[in-house]
């Protein structure tokens, strides 16, 4: 199963939901649409299913346009949001029901539903709810139970919509694991939606960002958490700490701090630094820096430290040598990253 | 002041609810069951009934197609024109029956925009049963709609959507998942039309033209009978139609109970 998207573009009134979106996947891939609410992935996911019409663009899937070809045709399994359980059946009914509305000719016996049901269920730890209805179990067994019925189509593509949104922390970690180990185990071709940037490095293969309706970067977790292509993608990734700065000949000034960065390809102009707090380095002072206070934090020190006014966290490892409060210091910040001013916008959360 | 309160209300639940109930059934029975027996010999009281059953027979059920099918309309698209759609919907309810009979009147009468061409082909709307089914079907339009529309709208697209994704055609999804959903509201609008359809009277009365034994419905009956001195003949019609009203109460309570019960709030 591969899917392709050409140029995608969709909007709802004035607003672009969808803005010239590209995208490439290949069989076996779990991607993860990640990106703040508003920014269009649900759209992406139901345009995928055949929910919604694009204004422009192509749509692929295993080489088969899908422009046309109406949601019931396409085999995708859809596992929405709240789930969407059809609250007057049976647990059992719900699974079945993708097997139950087949044309007779290819509709399996009532016997062979059955059986699948239950292999079904029974895949998703939940072989003794058949009988239940969706108002008597638990948020997470209702996400096991859109899933298998998801399942029970054999979909050649498997569309998420913020599949544990509505769960607690703790179910939510567990089923993490599980969801990834069914996709493996399962031969799966798999899109996520979420807005949890940890949920999506921790489970994907590759991650698509999106802002506004348009894809911002698309690469495997590890790079992208390590080369954001934008301020936007760094700032949304992770703590991040930000500095404003100029840069001239090729070089960035900080204010307050006497050695200037190297700005890779930014342009000349104003623009801002981002770098991640265990990136900042601490050296001995005197120095420009002073430390406010040092905190533990788990493994590391949490260490507030000050700049030229503006005020910030640095992670340390404990190993690490740390400053102790009232001390002033050297900071080392060649590890940020450099972006023009213009691409930056805060990420709404 | 709480129990003055409380009596308050006891008393007039008493003087207008009970006591005008009361005075139908023994009115009825002055005369023992023979005169209800009586009553129910006249020919033209069977073909009032008998009419009030047809005229429902007919109305009913498609108020309940027609309602179901602009509930689906209002309660899961937004279009231009939804809001008028649903005043619209509404327009019987805030309109005077009087006016609802007269419409059709004016319509389908002799003089009425239609009439020459009507008459030319035969075809009598008003003073006959047409009329009657048209006038008491504006009037008991929005009570499936009015129900089914913001039952549809809180209950959402998602399940249809899932059946769609599922591979369920349009028609699949219908009937297995919309009406599962509804068929509980639906049930209560249908009653509340029926019991509409059966008891109204101002609508049906402007176009009936009240021919005895031809275009006269329960209602009129009763209006009939009362106007000839008839105390017991129009009190036993009367009855019939109270103990529907009773019957119609007693299931919508139940249904109410039963709604409650599947934990969605319904009204």
């Amino acid at each position: 199963m591969t899917v392709e998207l050409r140029g995608l573009r969709k909007s709802f009134g004035r607003v672009a939901a969808l803005d010239d979106v590209s995208l490439t996947m290949a069989r076996g891939e779990f991607l993860a649409l990640l990106g703040p609410s508003g920014s269009g992935k649900t759209t992406l996911l139901r345009v995928l299913a055949g929910l919604e019409l694009v204004d422009s663009g192509d749509v692929t899937i295993n080489g088969r346009q899908a422009y046309g070809v109406p949601a019931r045709e396409r085999g995708v399994g859809f596992v929405f949001q709240h789930y969407a359980l059809f609250r007057h059946m049976t647990i059992a009914r719900n699974v079945a029901f993708g097997l139950e509305v087949l044309p007779r000719h290819r509709r399996p016996s009532p016997r062979d539903i059955r059986d699948r049901v239950q292999s079904l269920l029974e895949l998703m730890h939940i072989g003794d709810l058949g009988a239940r209805y969706p108002e008597q179990i638990s948020g997470g067994q209702r996400q096991r139970v859109a899933l298998a019925r998801a399942l029970a189509i054999e979909p050649s593509l498997l569309l998420l919509d913020e599949p544990f949104g509505a769960l607690d922390a703790k179910v939510r970690k567990s089923l993490r694991i599980w969801l990834r180990d069914l996709h493996d185990r399962m031969n799966l071709t798999s899109i996520f939606v979420t807005h949890d940037q940890a949920e999506a490095m921790e489970m994907a293969d590759r991650v698509a960002v999106l802002r506004a309706g348009r894809i911002e970067q698309v690469d495997v977790p590890d790079k992208l958490y390590a080369e954001p292509a934008s301020a936007f993608v760094h700032e949304f990734l992770g703590e991040s700490v930000h500095f404003d700065c100029t840069v001239n000949h090729g070089r960035a000034d900080i204010a307050g701090l006497d050695a200037p960065l190297p700005v890779g390809d930014c342009p000349p102009g104003p623009a801002i630094a981002l770098i991640r707090p265990h990136e900042i380095e601490v050296l001995p002072g005197p120095g420009p820096a002073r430390v406010d206070s040092v905190h533990a934090s788990g493994p590391l020190r949490r260490v507030r430290i000050s700049l030229a006014g503006q005020t910030f966290d640095v992670l340390r490892a404990r190993s690490q040598w740390t400053p102790a409060a009232g001390d002033t210091c050297h900071l080392d910040l060649t590890r940020a990253r450099v972006y023009p001013s213009c691409s930056f916008a805060a990420p709404i959360s | 002041m709480r129990a003055a309160l409380t009596a308050l209300t006891a008393i007039l639940l008493v003087v207008l609810l009970l006591m005008p109930l009361a005075v139908v059934f023994t009115e009825a029975l002055r005369h023992g069951l023979d005169g209800v027996l009586d009553t129910f010999a006249e020919p033209d009281a069977i073909a009032s009934i008998g009419l009030t059953l047809i005229v429902a027979a007919v109305t009913v059920p498609l108020n309940a197609v027609c309602g179901t099918a602009a509930a689906w309309c209002i309660g899961r698209f937004r279009f231009p024109g939804r809001g008028m759609l649903m005043t619209l919907i509404e327009l019987p309810l805030t309109v005077s029956p009087v006016i609802s009979g007269l419409v059709w009147v004016l319509l389908f009468g002799a003089n009425g925009w239609f009439g020459p061409i009507l008459n030319r082909a035969g075809i009598q709307i008003i003073f006959a049963v047409p009329g009657l089914i048209l006038a008491t079907t504006f009037v008991t339009f929005p009570f499936v709609a009015r129900i089914l529309i913001p039952l549809m709208e809180q209950q959402g697209v998602a399940e249809e959507e899932a059946a769609l994704t599922l591979g369920a055609t349009g028609w699949q999804t219908f009937w297995r998942v919309t009406l599962p959903n509804i068929r509980w509201g639906l049930l209560y609008g249908v009653l509340l039309c029926n019991a509409r359809a059966m008891g109204e009277f101002g609508a049906v009365s402007v176009v009936s033209g009240h021919v005895r034994g031809q275009t006269m419905t329960m209602p009129l009956q009763v209006e009939a009978l009362f106007n000839d001195y008839d105390w017991v003949g129009a009190f036993t019609i009367a009855g019939l139609l109270s103990l529907l009203a009773l019957l119609t109460l007693a299931v919508k309570a139940m249904l109410e109970w039963r709604i409650g019960e599947r934990g969605g709030p319904l009204l």
